[in-house]
């Protein structure tokens, strides 16, 4: 087995172990890179499906071409789309690029408010109806209490602290200082009501191993990552647009991201760094993250 | 390129961090401004700047000093990638140290020069053996303090190394460092000339790859049973982890604790070239030749093969995190492998304080403490002994809502052999003087006792009761769902068949539960009846044809 066999192999059976233990199961998918991958890895566990929804939080200020693939692979690979938005602050215009509200304070709105109250089900929420192949609104808002998340240790220092079953509280609290203990392969799959676990298949993953896994296995991944031909600009990491810059870089192949993350110019520097809202928070996320952030 | 987790652990403020992040630093592992962006931090809220920020994350970490959780850190030398995991050392987080420790192949141990070993510098030192990590390296840290003295070095690993020899910890090295300022961390140390063995990451580039248990007997706890028909698909796929060995299309396979078996017809996959054979490690999935009905829980094993014990009660190590203690009387969750059933404490042998390596007796386990137990559990499941075979021997306890223990099960102590108590009678105890002939001719059938079993049980033995009494037989039915109650049932059952009924006798357990109970009773006719492969009409004419 080589590293990337162990890491698909420990993912599958975090999968497995979700799949299990809780019957409102659900999965963000963000369109990046790192989701995309773990709904591969999803229809590794589970032999080409996808057997739970997967839900995508739209802030409206997603790159088009986002939006567009998701839609896309959505109807390809025949998933049970999810889809959520704080309605309300956009309506009002209460966004960080309308000019309302800083960025932390943007990001809180329309991502983890939005994905707090879609995973409660207390604000409405669309599915994409296969027939159709258009977004209906919910009739069943059930809350999920296991949600799959790719987060990765090593993008900023409150996740290299991660569990790989993170239970939060009725207010979707992380609880940082007192998380479960986690050994010998068994993993918090037992919670009160009212309370839900995040489950992240990826925690052990880098995003070197990210990209080499998304070579052997040929997974299709949304073209804003590789720069145009002849171009010098593509995204690291995908996100809004007013708060999200591509970087200097050429490569427009998956071995040439590959090569520039293990000896070339991003070898050294952290994946995030085109995210201006990090910054604000002293580097470290940490406070949205304990608010639900993913 | 190879990878490898070690953990960082020792008493609080030994400098576990320091090092980790002195380390990475070092090597040139941290991402590009990092290290500025820290010591900016230090400045702006004038603090000193410390190697441990970079590791401390959270806010309360760097505000009060101290590791709560342990970070993992990513960094490679010129023979492997390492996963660092940076373990707390205060005892508040024992829980946290586990988790971090748990996940490592070797363990590297901080001991502070000042302070000496502390309380735990041997709690921890325990743990390592119990979690079963057999590499370990001792640094001792904070030279400067001790003005670098071979000495101070000596005298703390004589008295280190007498400890860890009794939990049977054998260091594959000892290290003198300074770790804030980097001494004898990637190159020897002009301070202390008279250490002449390697520097740390000469000693972490020298702990080995552990083996994969490729040679230890197959065990693939069943994860879960998927068909997706929903979607399409028809496969009924057993899917699961495999711990150790390897298995081939056309094996034999045996799952426990229920013993029914079948063979392997194709291993499954998506995306992957088809394969005939898969081992240790593999998450996989399989179609069998034959649709019997497995649970998630039970152990896949090959037949004719070493295989794992099934029973109820089984003496464990155990380790206790739980903030309320482990107490007799109270039901727990034992997650074994997949397995996962209802127990309780049967007995408490010793309670051990890992740090004092004291021992008592007590009626509980508190938090932090170490025991040995034995447990019942509610219903039979498979598992290895430790010396057997370690990895399916480990299991948690939940209580509650939370993994509040571990523990290695070291012996069987089920009773397979019957239950013979107090079916011979005290001498002034009186018992019929009509024997079972005359009652026979009387009642017009022979007494004898039906044992229903599997997961149907309660539902046939009900039905069959209602259909014998309707044709004029003295049936009586009784039942437990939980061993701990077969040994009554196995007197009852006594007692009613020596009355002339015919009994039928429901238990929640398997064909192997049905050797251990009516093994006492073999004066009576036995008809086992499997209550998932059985209908009431089949279950009738087997009894009819006995009585
Ligand atoms: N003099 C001296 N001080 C050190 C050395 N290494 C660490 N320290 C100091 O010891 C203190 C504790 O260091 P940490 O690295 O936070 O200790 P720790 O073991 O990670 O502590 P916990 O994680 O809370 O258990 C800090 O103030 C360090 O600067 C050393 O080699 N010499
Ligand atoms: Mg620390």
């Amino acid at each position: 087995m080589n590293h990337l066999d162990r890491l698909e192999a420990q993912s599958v059976y975090i999968f497995r172990e979700a799949y299990r233990d809780f019957k409102q199961l659900g999965m963000l998918w963000s369109i990046g890179k790192d989701s995309t991958v773990l709904l591969w890895l999803a229809r590794k566990a589970f032999f080409g499906h996808a057997p739970f929804p997967l839900i995508h939080i739209d802030t409206s200020y997603k790159i088009p071409e986002m939006i567009a693939y998701r839609n896309e692979k959505a109807l390809e690979w025949n998933l049970n789309l999810i889809v959520g938005q704080n309605v309300d602050a956009l309506a009002n215009k209460q966004t960080y690029p309308d000019g309302a509200i800083d960025r932390i304070a943007c990001c809180r709105a329309l991502k983890a408010d939005a994905l707090k109250h879609t995973l409660d089900g207390t604000w409405p929420r669309w599915r994409l109806n296969h027939a159709t192949r258009q977004l209906e609104p919910d009739t069943n808002p059930a809350a999920f209490t296991g949600v799959i998340v790719g987060a990765r240790a090593d993008e900023e220092g409150s996740r290299s602290k991660e569990r790989y079953f993170s239970p939060r509280s009725q207010d979707h609290d992380w609880d940082v200082a007192d998380q479960p203990p986690e050994f010998w392969n068994q993993y918090k799959t037992d919670f009160a009501p009212g309370t839900h676990v995040r489950i992240h298949p990826l925690l052990d993953w880098t995003e070197l191993n990210i990209w080499e896994y998304i070579d052997r296995e040929n997974i299709p991944i949304i073209d804003t990552y590789f720069a145009k031909p002849g171009g010098n600009q593509r995204y690291r990491s995908l996100g809004c647009f007013p708060c999200t810059t591509p970087v200097e870089s050429p490569s427009q192949t998956v071995k040439e991201i590959i090569e520039e993350l293990r000896s070339g110019k991003f070898a050294n520097i952290a994946e995030r760094s085109g995210r201006a809202q990090d910054k604000e928070d002293g580097g470290g996320l940490e406070t949205l993250r304990r608010e639900g952030y993913m | 390129m190879e990878r490898m987790n070690v953990v960082i652990v020792g008493h609080v403020d030994h400098g576990k961090s320091t090092f980790t992040g002195r380390l990475l630093a070092d090597t040139g592992s941290l991402p590009e401004g990092k290290l500025d962006q820290v010591q900016a931090w230090c400045a702006i809220n004038s603090r000193p700047f410390e190697y441990a920020f970079l590791l401390d994350a959270l806010k309360d970490e760097q505000a009060q000093g101290v590791t709560i959780d342990a970070a993992r850190c990513f960094f490679k030398s010129d023979k492997r990638h390492y996963i660092i995991i940076d373990a707390p050392g205060h005892i508040e987080f024992l829980k946290n140290m586990i988790t971090g420790a748990a996940r490592a192949e070797a363990a590297i141990l901080l001991i502070d020069a000042h302070e000496g070993v502390q309380e735990n510098s041997r709690r921890h030192g325990y743990m390592l053996s119990m979690l079963g990590i057999k590499q370990v390296a001792v640094l001792i840290n904070k030279m400067d303090l001790a003005n670098f003295d071979e000495a101070v070095f000596n005298r703390i690993k004589d008295d280190y190394s007498q400890f860890l020899t009794s939990v049977g910890v054998k260091p594959s090295a000892w290290v003198p460092v300074c770790a804030r300022d980097g001494d004898n961390l990637i190159s020897p140390s002009d301070r202390m000339p008279w250490y002449t063995g390697l520097d740390v990451l000469a000693v972490m580039d020298a702990f080995h790859k552990e083996l994969p248990a490729e040679n230890l007997p197959f065990r693939l706890p069943v994860q879960d049973v998927y068909k997706f028909t929903a979607q399409g698909d028809d496969r009924r796929i057993v899917a699961g982890t495999i711990i150790s060995g390897t298995i081939n299309e056309g094996d034999e396979v045996i799952f426990l604790p229920s013993e029914k078996r079948s063979k392997i017809a194709k291993i499954e996959g998506f995306n992957v070239d088809p394969r005939s054979s898969i081992g240790t490690d593999m998450a996989t999935g399989f179609t069998l030749t034959t649709q019997i009905f497995v649970k998630p829980g039970e152990m896949m094993c090959k037949t004719g093969a070493a295989n794992s014990h099934i029973g109820t009660q089984f003496k464990a190590n155990i380790f206790w995190l739980g903030k309320t203690p482990l107490v007799l009387g109270k039901k727990y969750k034992l997650k074994l492998g997949s397995a996962r059933v209802q127990m309780g404490v049967k007995e408490i042998i010793n309670v051990l304080n890992a740090a004092e390596l004291s021992s008592e007796h007590k009626a509980e386990v508190g938090r932090h403490e170490v025991a040995e137990v034995i447990f019942q559990t509610q219903k039979p499941i498979a598992f290895d002994t430790a010396d057997e075979h370690p990895l399916t021997s480990r299991f948690v306890i939940v209580d509650g809502y939370e993994i509040a223990g571990g523990g290695i099960v070291v012996e069987n102590r089920s009773n397979r052999t019957g239950y013979t108590a107090r079916l011979e009678f005290d001498s002034d105890w009186q018992m019929t003087s009509i024997d079972t002939v005359k009652r026979a001719q009387r009642s017009g059938h022979s007494a004898a006792i039906a044992i229903v079993f599997g997961d149907h049980s309660k539902e046939l033995s009900k039905a069959i009761e209602i259909a014998l009494f309707d044709t004029k037989i003295s049936a009586y039915r009784i039942g437990a769902s939980s061993p701990l109650q077969w040994e009554r049932l196995v007197e009852m059952a006594y007692i009613l068949a020596d009355s002339g009924q015919v009994v039928i006798a429901a238990i929640a357990g398997t064909a192997h539960d049905v050797v251990a109970v009516s093994d006492p009773l073999s004066r009576f006719s036995i008809i086992p009846i499997d209550s998932d492969h059985c209908n009431i009409d089949s279950a009738l004419s087997a009894i009819r044809g006995r009585i």
